[in-house]
C-alpha cells in the first residue's frame, strides 16, 4: 500500500504515459490499417501483394524486435533525431496495424453482396463503394475485433518502458530497483492496465450498442 | 476472393486503367525499396565487409545458440502452457463454485496483465529468493521467461479449450450420460477429443505467439536469439561501427521463418479439418487472442471474426 501512496506521482505520470501511447499507436495503427485493408481488397494486384506482405510480415514479427529496429535501425537508415516515444509510437502503431488490417478485411466481407452491387449499379467508383457503403457498414463488423485489438495494443505498450518511455512498466522496473516488495507493485501496475484495459472495452460495448442494427 | 464483391469484373476500359494503375503501383513500391537500398548502401551497411561477418563460425555458432535457447524456451514454455491451459479449462467447467472461481479468477487476472509485467515481477521474485528455490537459482531468467509465457498463454489456451467444449452439440453430453458415463469420462472420452481436434489450428496459432513472445527474455536479459545477436552485435566492429543493421535483418528474417512455418502448419490442419465432415466444425486458424474476448464464448466458439479471416 505504501508503495502506491509514497510514490503516487511516478505512477500518475506511468499510467498517463501509457494512456497516452496507447491512444497515440492506436490512432496510427487505424490510420494505417485502414488504408492497407483498402490495398488488400483493391483490384491492383503490387497493391494487393504490398498488403499481404505488410500484414505476413508484421504478424509474424516479434514487437521485441521491432522496438530494435526503430531504435537502432531507422534512426541509422531513415530519419534521425527521433525521441523513444514517437519511436515506441512507430513500433506500436506499424505491429498493431497488420491486426487492425485484418479486423478491417473480415468486416468487409461480412458487408452483403448486394451492397456492393447496388452502388456498383449506380455508377460508383471502387473507391467510392468503398468509402460510401462498405467501410461504414463494416464498422459494425469491426467493433469487437478492435476492441481485443486495442486491449492487446495496451498491452504491448508495456515494452515501449522496456526502452525508457514513461509508462507503467518502466514505474515497476524503477521502484524494484528502489528494492521495494515486487508483489505490491505488480500488483498496483496491474491495476493501472485493468482500468485502462476496462475502459476502453466499456466504450467499445457502448459503441457496439450504439451502432448495432438488426439484420 | 473479397475483391469481387467490390468491383465488377474489369471490361475492356477498367482492364486498361487497371493495368496503368498497376504499373504505377509497381513503381511506387519499386522507388521504396530502392529508396531503403540507397540509404542501406549510403550508410555503409550493404558493404561486403558488412555481411562478411557472417562467414565467420563465431558469428554463426552464436546465431545458432540463440536459436537453439529461443526454441528451447518455446519448447517448455509451450509444452506447459497446453497443460496448463487443459487442466484451468477443467477447472472452470467444473460443478464445485469455489475451484470455478479460482480458475475463473487466475484466467481472467493473467490475461488481462501485460506478459511482460508478468515475467518482470516473476524475475525479480526468483532473483530475490533465488538461494530458497535451488532448483531455480541458476537459471532465474529462463524460469521466469517460461512461467511467465506458461501462466498467461495457459489462461489464453485455457479459453481456447472451453469454447472447443462448448462448441461439442449437447446432445451428445446428455447420451453419454444415459449410456452411464461418468463426469471425468464425458470430459476425457467424449469432450476434450472433440474441442482439441477443432481447436487445434487456433492452438498453434496462439503457440505462434508464444513463440513471438519469448522475445520478451530480452528485457530481462535471458540469451535468447534477440539478446544473444545484439550482444554479439555489440563486440563486433566493421568499419567503425557495430552491424546491428545486418544482424538485425538477419534474425529478423529468422524469427518471421519460424513463425510462418508454424501458422502454416496451423492453416493446414484447418484446412484438412474442413475437408472431413465429423460434424464439430474446425476453429479457423486466424490470430486468436493475443486478444482477450475475441474468444468469448457467449458468441460462439470461434468469436465474431475469426470465420473468414483465412483467405490470407
Amino acid at each position: 500500500m505504501n508503495v502506491l501512496l509514497d510514490h503516487l506521482a511516478d505512477f500518475r505520470e506511468g499510467f498517463i504515459g501509457t494512456v497516452l501511447l496507447t491512444l497515440a499507436s492506436g490512432l496510427l495503427a487505424m490510420i494505417l490499417g485502414v488504408v492497407i485493408a483498402g490495398f488488400r481488397v483493391s483490384p491492383v494486384p503490387p497493391l494487393r501483394m504490398f498488403g499481404t506482405a505488410w500484414v505476413t510480415l508484421f504478424r509474424n514479427t516479434p514487437l521485441t524486435l521491432l522496438f530494435l529496429i526503430a531504435w537502432f535501425v531507422v534512426p541509422v537508415i531513415f530519419v534521425p533525431g527521433l525521441s523513444p516515444w514517437t519511436k515506441a509510437l512507430l513500433a506500436l502503431g506499424f505491429y498493431t496495424s497488420a491486426f487492425v488490417c485484418e479486423a478491417v478485411r473480415s468486416g468487409i466481407n461480412t458487408v452483403p453482396m448486394g451492397q456492393a452491387e447496388a452502388a456498383r449499379s449506380l455508377g460508383m467508383t471502387f473507391s467510392q463503394t468503398l468509402r460510401l457503403i462498405v467501410l461504414p457498414q463494416a464498422t459494425r463488423a469491426v467493433i469487437a475485433p478492435l476492441s481485443s485489438i486495442f486491449i492487446a495494443l495496451t498491452k504491448n505498450s508495456a515494452i515501449a518502458g522496456a526502452f525508457s518511455v514513461t509508462e507503467l512498466f518502466g514505474v515497476q522496473k524503477l521502484l524494484s530497483d528502489k528494492g521495494f516488495p515486487i508483489a505490491w507493485i505488480f500488483l498496483w501496475v496491474a491495476l493501472g492496465y485493468l482500468v485502462v484495459t476496462f475502459s476502453i472495452s466499456g466504450l467499445f460495448r457502448l459503441l457496439e450498442r450504439r451502432l448495432g442494427v438488426a439484420r | 476472393m473479397t475483391a469481387s464483391v467490390l468491383y465488377d469484373a474489369p471490361g475492356p476500359k477498367a482492364r486498361v486503367r487497371n493495368r496503368i494503375y498497376s504499373v504505377l503501383g509497381s513503381l511506387a513500391l519499386i522507388a521504396l525499396l530502392a529508396f531503403a537500398v540507397y540509404r542501406l548502401d549510403a550508410k555503409g551497411q550493404l558493404d561486403p565487409k558488412v555481411w562478411d561477418i557472417f562467414n565467420n563460425a563465431g558469428v554463426r555458432t552464436n546465431i545458432r545458440d540463440g536459436v537453439l535457447t529461443t526454441l528451447k524456451v518455446f519448447a517448455v514454455a509451450g509444452a506447459l502452457s497446453l497443460v496448463l491451459g487443459l487442466l484451468l479449462a477443467v477447472a472452470r467447467l467444473s460443478e464445485h463454485r469455489p475451484v470455478r472461481w479460482l480458475a475463473t479468477g487466475f484466467i481472467e487476472l493473467f490475461r488481462a496483465v501485460p506478459l511482460l509485467i508478468t515475467i518482470y515481477a516473476l524475475w525479480v521474485l526468483f532473483l530475490t529468493y533465488k538461494t530458497d528455490l535451488g532448483v531455480i537459482g541458476d537459471y532465474t531468467a529462463f524460469w521466469g521467461l517460461v512461467i511467465g509465457l506458461t501462466v498467461y498463454n495457459g489462461s489464453v489456451q485455457a479459453e481456447v479449450f472451453r469454447a472447443g467444449i462448448n462448441a461439442v452439440p449437447k446432445g451428445q453430453v446428455e447420451a453419454a450420460y444415459a449410456l452411464g458415463m461418468r463426469k471425468y469420462q464425458v470430459m476425457t472420452m467424449l469432450l476434450l477429443p472433440q474441442a482439441i481436434r477443432s481447436m487445434l489450428p487456433t492452438m498453434i496459432s496462439q503457440l505462434v505467439v508464444t513463440l513471438k513472445d519469448t522475445s520478451l527474455g530480452y528485457v530481462i536479459t535471458y540469451t535468447e536469439l534477440l539478446f544473444a545477436t545484439r550482444t554479439m552485435a555489440n563486440n563486433i566492429i566493421v568499419n567503425g561501427d557495430n552491424p546491428f543493421t545486418a544482424v538485425t535483418i538477419v534474425v529478423g528474417a529468422i524469427y518471421i521463418a519460424m513463425c510462418l512455418a508454424l501458422s502454416s502448419l496451423a492453416t493446414w490442419i484447418e484446412r484438412r479439418g474442413r475437408r472431413a465432415k465429423t460434424g464439430v466444425a474446425v476453429a479457423a486458424a486466424a490470430e486468436p487472442a493475443e486478444a482477450p474476448g475475441v474468444l468469448d464464448a457467449s458468441k460462439g466458439p470461434l468469436g465474431p471474426t475469426t470465420d473468414r479471416e483465412t483467405q490470407a
